[in-house]
């Protein structure tokens, strides 16, 4: 492999892996945050245990998302300086942007929370949770930002003297098209990630209380009075992430097929120019979708789901190659066929099977039931990768469906990468990365896994404080506590 | 002032702000080893920083978001051609930042003992790294025409820049140390006083031969003088701190190391200006604010953005800060 090749496997690793935690921390923060808000209203203290329970997992995934988001922030420099010189004036702004406004929000006030419980009044202690969550979805609007102007390139000119993309209207590029769409698309499948894995960890435990009673009494670990209930908060949140995202992801095949046709044309392997044209549900044949044997299709649908109206013509790859090889020049402007063609029915079918199943948990749990059986075990762990698959199959669905592109139209994937950098360097970190990154993935799975087990905390000293008592988990009844140490978290 | 020259102020800040904030917890981690006697020690070090590294290594981010969005062709060129160096930083601040949250959540000698391993290494390697890196800035690298990094590993690790990485490795522990007599109580705290006045000395002599190298061979024009008050500054500052250390005053003695580093990272800096990262080939081939820096607009739209919410970002992290001063004692 050269070192465009090398390059390209880092950042898609890189992005993947850590696009694993990102819509987790998101919608995590959301759902502790909603937790811990019914918890102050109604003093509830099982509301409290699922808020503590649920924000140790949390912050296990807290932690991978920063490390591995510092990665993502240094490869453009280390893999693409071509790239970071042409589009630095335009691209670097969000990225700032987003440390300056989000980031630093985030990670100071996350540390509040961790280490004020008890310690600061309980209403900030809230309000800490809460501006977390609002800091993380706007970390996402200023990273989507960026990539946003990758994919439709908006308020820049080019300046030939300095040969590179100089930005001309910030606004153009905080309000790109593809930008106001891909970021609530982004945000509801987030919402599914954690709303799984919520109602997947509560169902484990309602399985496990019907079997061990007495885990099951009020108080318990297993408590199904509280867990019943995140069961039913986190399907909610699935089947809304799962609406919204259908929505949302109908508007943008709109949107897609007015700036990127050739993704939309790949994402179906529609090589020829149709009115109107069918979508393709399944084809089995050739891998590339260019001669099918069985081909299951709905008439028209395609159409319908790339203009609104069920007669419209959609614009097929090979037409478009010769389009594009007029304005741009000879060369390839299809994107790997294969990949497109699959990652895009593999993120609808995996997000369409997690709505499915939220849907039944609800069913499972109405009127005050619980689920006992063996297979309901067995869908609550796999319900969590189904949404996280979702996710990463979109995000390699669009930016494979881009290339050969960096920057649509402006800029090809092979003219951004790093002059200076050999490939046995590339090779070197993508093997360390790539090692580092599978032993990270293991762990954080291990690691959520070992403290979703044991069940709800007992928080006595929590829930005295919060009703208003001076006094935290670590008092000793002083009133005058500023010289008293301050006790371990860690 | 133009604004390139305010947005290079504003990255230098952001280094200095860096080095400083993430230093005394580099020094800490580094602590864990050699210094800690025990399990409990360990324990008692990890959380003077436990509320504070994350919001520590956002200056980081921040410091590169901006140096990418103020001077892309600084970014662009440095960050390829210290690939290496930023591999392995990043493979240690990834095992530290893990090694934070998860070293409490196993359940073996075993496990911790791993963990408390990562934390050293992953303080110790980016601190010394960074050090390598910024004295590089101020050095120069071997840069082509095109501003293309022309040199190889050997042009990174060079007698001053590794000299660079021993003065961060040198300060981050005598701030850390000056930290961990601050916030903690009984006989680590004390002992944390002693090693810090052991330290101190030693400390001193390499940043000021450090210094005054970076004057002697690398501050021209204008720009020697301000180095030199600058160098001279932070020498006068770790002084202080060693002498506020002998006397049992701690919170002058962080405060003072806390100075001597923004001061050491504010000499580099200035004995780069105006240049980002002049070439050891060629002085044309080098980049300057000038011909490294983004566009008017963008340069207009960042500070816009930056002057409001730098000082509010200062302020809740201040705030922080002072939620949590209290010291650290044994649980329960």
């Amino acid at each position: 492999m050269d070192v465009l090749e090398l390059a390209r496997w880092q950042f898609g690793i890189t992005t993947v892996v850590h696009y694993f935690f990102v819509p987790f921390t998101i919608s995590m923060a959301f759902l502790v945050a909603i937790m811990e808000t019914i918890w102050l209203r109604t003093h509830s203290e099982r509301w409290l245990r699922l808020t503590k329970f649920f924000g140790k997992l949390l912050l296990i995934n807290l932690a991978v998302g920063v490390v591995t988001g510092l990665v993502q922030e240094f490869q453009f420099g280390m893999n693409w300086s071509d790239f970071s010189r042409f589009v630095g004036d335009v691209f670097g702004a969000p990225l700032a942007m987003e440390a300056l406004l989000a980031f630093y929000l985030e990670s100071v006030f996350v540390g509040v929370w961790i280490f004020g419980w008890g310690r600061i009044p309980p209403k900030v202690h809230l309000a800490t949770i809460w501006v977390t969550a609002v800091a993380t979805l706007l970390s996402a609007y200023f990273i989507l930002a960026a990539n946003s102007f990758m994919q439709n390139p908006v308020g820049y000119e080019i300046n030939e003297a300095a040969g590179r993309a100089e930005m001309t209207d910030i606004w153009a590029i905080l309000t790109n098209k593809v930008l106001l769409i891909s970021f609530p698309h982004t945000a509801f499948a987030a919402l599914m990630v954690g709303g799984a894995v919520v109602a997947a960890v509560s169902m484990w435990h309602l399985v496990r209380g019907a079997r061990q009673p007495e885990l099951a009494e009020p108080g318990g670990a297993s408590d199904p009075g509280a867990f019943r209930r995140s069961l039913r908060v986190g399907a909610v949140a699935v089947l809304v992430g799962g609406v919204g995202v259908a929505v949302t992801g109908d508007i943008q095949g709109k949107v897609m097929t007015e700036v990127q046709p050739m993704k939309m044309a790949a994402a179906e392997a529609l090589y020829e120019t149709q009115q109107p044209a069918p979508f393709s549900v399944l084809t089995i044949g050739t891998l590339d979708g260019r001669e099918p044997l069985h081909q299951l299709e709905v008439p028209q649908l395609l159409s319908f789901l790339a203009t609104g109206s069920f007669d419209a013509e959609v614009e097929g790859i090979n037409d478009l190659q010769e389009q594009y090889e007029q304005v741009y020049g000879d060369g390839e402007y299809a994107p790997n066929i294969p990949v497109t063609y699959w990652t895009f029915r593999l993120m609808i079918g995996t997000g369409v099977a997690a709505a499915l199943v939220a849907l039944w948990q609800l069913r499972a749990t109405r009127g005050g039931r619980a689920p006992t059986s063996r297979w309901a075990v067995r869908v609550a762990a796999v319900l969590p990768v189904l949404p996280l698959a979702a996710n990463a199959f979109g995000w390699i669905f669009t930016e494979m469906g881009r290339q050969p592109w960096l920057v649509f139209g402006l800029m090809r994937t092979s003219a951004g990468v790093s002059p200076g950098v050999g490939a046995g360097s590339v090779a070197a970190s993508l093997a360390a990365f790539t090692v580092l990154y599978a032993g990270l993935c293991w762990l954080w799975v291990w690691l959520l896994v070992k403290h979703a087990r044991p069940g709800l905390p007992d928080v006595t000293a929590e829930a005295r404080w919060g009703r208003g008592d001076r006094s935290g988990p670590d008092a000793d009844g002083e009133e005058d506590d500023a010289e008293r140490p301050l006790t371990f978290v860690y | 002032m133009d604004l390139a020259t305010l947005w290079f102020v504003l990255v230098a800040v952001l280094w200095a702000g860096y080095l400083t904030l993430e230093g005394f917890d580099f020094g800490v981690g580094m602590l864990t080893r050699g210094f800690a006697r025990d399990e409990t020690e360990r324990r008692i070090l990890i959380n003077t920083i436990g509320p504070v590294w994350d919001g520590n290594e956002v200056w980081l981010i921040t410091a590169v978001g901006a140096t990418f969005a103020a001077f892309p062709e600084w970014y662009a060129t440095a960050w390829s051609a210290y690939y290496l160096p930023l591999v392995l930083i990043l493979l240690a601040l990834i095992g530290r930042g893990l090694a934070f949250e998860y070293r409490g959540k196993g359940d073996t000698p075993r496990w911790r003992r791993r963990w408390d391993l990562v934390i050293f290494a992953g303080s110790l390697v980016p601190a010394f790294s960074w050090g390598v890196l910024l004295a590089g800035f101020t050095r120069g690298l071997p840069l082509g025409a095109g501003h293309d990094f022309a040199g190889g590993f050997a042009d990174l690790v060079v007698p001053y820049t590794l000299l660079g990485g021993v003065v961060t490795v040198a300060l981050s522990l005598l701030h850390g140390a000056h930290y961990v007599a601050l916030k903690t109580v009984g006989d680590v705290r004390t002992r944390a006083r002693v090693l810090a006045a052991r330290l101190g000395g030693p400390v001193v002599v390499v940043v000021a031969g450090f210094l005054a190298w970076t004057v002697a061979a690398y501050a021209e024009g204008r720009a020697v003088a301000w180095t030199a008050a600058i160098a001279a500054g932070a020498v006068v500052a770790l002084c202080t701190g060693v002498a506020a250390t002998r006397r049992g005053r701690e919170g002058w003695a962080f405060t003072a190391t806390f100075t001597g580093v923004v001061a050491v990272a504010a000499a580099l800096f200035a004995a780069l200006y105006p240049d980002v990262l002049p070439s050891t080939l060629a002085d044309a081939n080098g980049l300057t604010i000038t011909n490294a820096s983004s566009s008017d607009y963008t340069l207009t739209v960042m500070t816009w953005v930056a002057v409001p919410v730098v000082p509010l970002v200062l302020a809740y992290q201040g705030w922080v800060y002072w939620t949590f001063r209290r010291r650290i004692g044994l649980p329960g």
